[in-house]
């Protein structure tokens, strides 16, 4: 039994492993070690299209992740103990948001928001010289989509297991509704938001299936990535997987904590 | 302000943006599908069935989906039952949530990267060099459904692990001790106590995914090689090569259906078997 863990988690850390160690190669071949060198994140770090693409996807999920995590929260603070027709169809929207297939999600953004930038651009354009076009706002826009309803998930979770009483005792004592909001609920329910923030921009910075649909001219690194292997498997590319990871891995770590810091706190 | 004005005012945002990215969207593909092309590619107006009825077009990319999704998730539980019995039953504690953490991880990495780094292990000076070292030749493994079945099962184990896990913590360790103090041998006590106890989580998990696989697309790019493609292969085709929006349209729509008929039968055995949403954990 113990054995076949082990034989389990080799097979889960091999392949992770094995893209690492070749990053490290000081040769030219991408399936092979020769030697230890640093030079591909050198070559990674200098090259324009990799820093261009790096910078859009940041900044691709830090927008998407904020507003995600903004109207995320205050949908969800809406939503907890509510009942009737409004928070069905919520319930609703979130499941489909989560469950429609990403890159169905993709095909339907394309399709709709091009199709939306024809009818509008024309007088757009005539009105003031301006045209919309797909690219940072639509991958904001379908990203947070997805990562909104994360959002919601976490924090209506978090909220269901809050301690009445202290809410009561706080309006008992004179606290105004707003007051007791900043200085009771916000404190309890802010580690499940930070965990939301930093699970939405992981997604976000992995996502390669809708931002393949709807980037327009934008590239994305997954993005590159994904049309770099399609012309051939380089050092380098190890070098950008491996970083990528590494930089995944640190926000899943700090998410972890959060969350069970948030669940060690509902347990007190 | 009263409380039902602070409601809808929090929920606006949001409602609009469900409206707008989501609601809207799946119209315009739904509405699409009756359409035609037009002579330039993208869409033109008008109402045929005539997309659906070319839906065979498509067949093998729906059959290739219909059979690895399935066998692919069937092999993912057969590998991720006893991971999981075995972190929720016989690991210590203090090693569990280490244990735990360290399968979820690789979900929350980018699977690009993750199914890239089979290209390494399955192509020509990974795993074929080495059978070749026992007298194996000639053994081709990337491009093949088996390098899908791979990828699919790597990426989507850490999914299938965790819902069975939290089925088998569940569990009252009391009634095994029970069936033991009975005389009950230990496996017809993890057949008729265990086994159906976990089922819960069996069945999340194994919808979970499904459904993830009915739309996968990287993964039989990367590894399947142009041989081995998925309905979200066709899709990516109709949509950025060949720009046929209204057939890929209907593809959609009937990906979309098939999924939620699968998701239709699989809620009526959740209900038969009394699991709970809750234990789709997301992380």
């Amino acid at each position: 039994m113990r054995l076949y863990a082990w034989a389990v988690y080799a097979f889960l850390y091999l392949p992770i492993g094995i893209i690492a160690l070749f990053s490290f190669s000081a040769g030219r071949s991408a399936s092979q070690m020769q030697g230890f060198s640093l030079q591909w994140y050198g070559r990674a770090l200098n090259n324009p299209f990799v820093m261009e693409a790096l910078w859009t996807s940041v900044r691709v999920a830090f927008l998407s992740a904020v507003l995600a995590t903004v109207v995320g929260t205050m949908a969800a603070l809406a939503l907890t103990g509510m009942r009737g027709r409004t928070r069905k169809v919520f319930d609703l929207l979130v499941q489909i948001a989560v469950m429609i297939p990403g890159i169905v999600i993709g095909i339907a953004t394309l399709i709709a928001l091009v199709s939306v930038f024809d009818l509008v651009n024309p007088w757009l354009e005539g009105l003031t010289g301006w045209k919309l076009s797909l690219g940072t706002g639509s991958l904001v826009a379908a990203h947070g989509l997805f990562t909104m309803s994360l959002v919601v998930l976490l924090v209506r979770g978090r909220m269901e297991t809050l301690d009445g009483a202290l809410i009561e005792a706080s309006g008992d004592l004179g606290a105004t509704p707003m007051g007791t909001f900043w200085q009771v609920t916000f404190p309890q329910i802010l580690p499940a938001i930070l965990a939301g923030f930093l699970l939405a921009f992981t997604f976000s910075f992995d996502d390669f299936i809708i931002a393949f649909f709807v980037a327009g001219a934008e590239t994305t690194l997954p993005i590159y990535v994904f049309s770099s292997i399609r012309r051939g498997v380089t050092p380098e590319i190890n070098a950008i997987g491996t970083m990528v990871m590494a930089a995944s891995l640190l926000m899943l770590i700090v998410a972890q904590l959060l969350l069970r810091r948030s669940q060690a706190q509902a347990r007190r | 302000m009263t409380q039902s004005r602070a409601r809808a005012l929090l929920l606006t945002p949001a409602g609009l943006w469900y409206a707008a990215m989501l609601l809207l969207p799946l119209a315009v593909v739904l509405i699409f599908s009756f359409g035609e092309r037009s002579a330039i590619g993208g869409y033109a107006p008008g109402f045929t069935f005539e997309q659906y009825a070319n839906l065979p077009a498509r067949f093998a990319a729906f059959r290739n989906t219909l059979t690895l999704a399935p066998v692919g998730t069937v092999a993912a539980l057969v590998i991720a039952y006893p991971l999981a019995y075995f972190l929720a039953v016989k690991v210590s504690p203090k090693w569990k949530t280490m244990l735990l953490v360290l399968v979820i991880v690789p979900f929350w990495t980018s699977i690009l990267i993750r199914s890239y780094a089979w290209i390494f292990l399955l192509g020509g000076k990974g795993i074929p060099a080495l059978l070749e070292s026992i007298g194996l030749d000639d053994v081709r493994l990337l491009n093949t459904p088996f390098a899908v079945l791979v990828g699919i099962v790597y990426g989507y184990l850490p999914l299938m692990v965790f819902p069975i896990y939290v089925a088998l913590e569940k569990l009252d360790k009391r009634l095994l001790e029970a069936a033991a103090d009975l005389g009950t041998p230990p496996w017809r006590a993890f057949l008729q106590i265990t086994l159906p106890l976990s089922m819960p989580g069996v069945l999340t998990g194994s919808m979970l995914v499904f459904i993830l696989l009915m739309g996968e697309f990287l993964i039989p790019a990367i590894l399947g090689g142009g041989k081995v493609f998925f309905v979200g292969n066709a899709l990516v085709d109709l949509f950025l090569q060949s720009r046929n929006w209204a057939f890929g349209s209907a593809v959609a729509v009937a990906l979309v259906g098939v999924m939620l008929i699968t998701v239709g039968v699989y809620t009526r055995l959740v209900k038969r078997f009394g699991a709970s949403r809750d234990d789709v954990g997301l992380m």
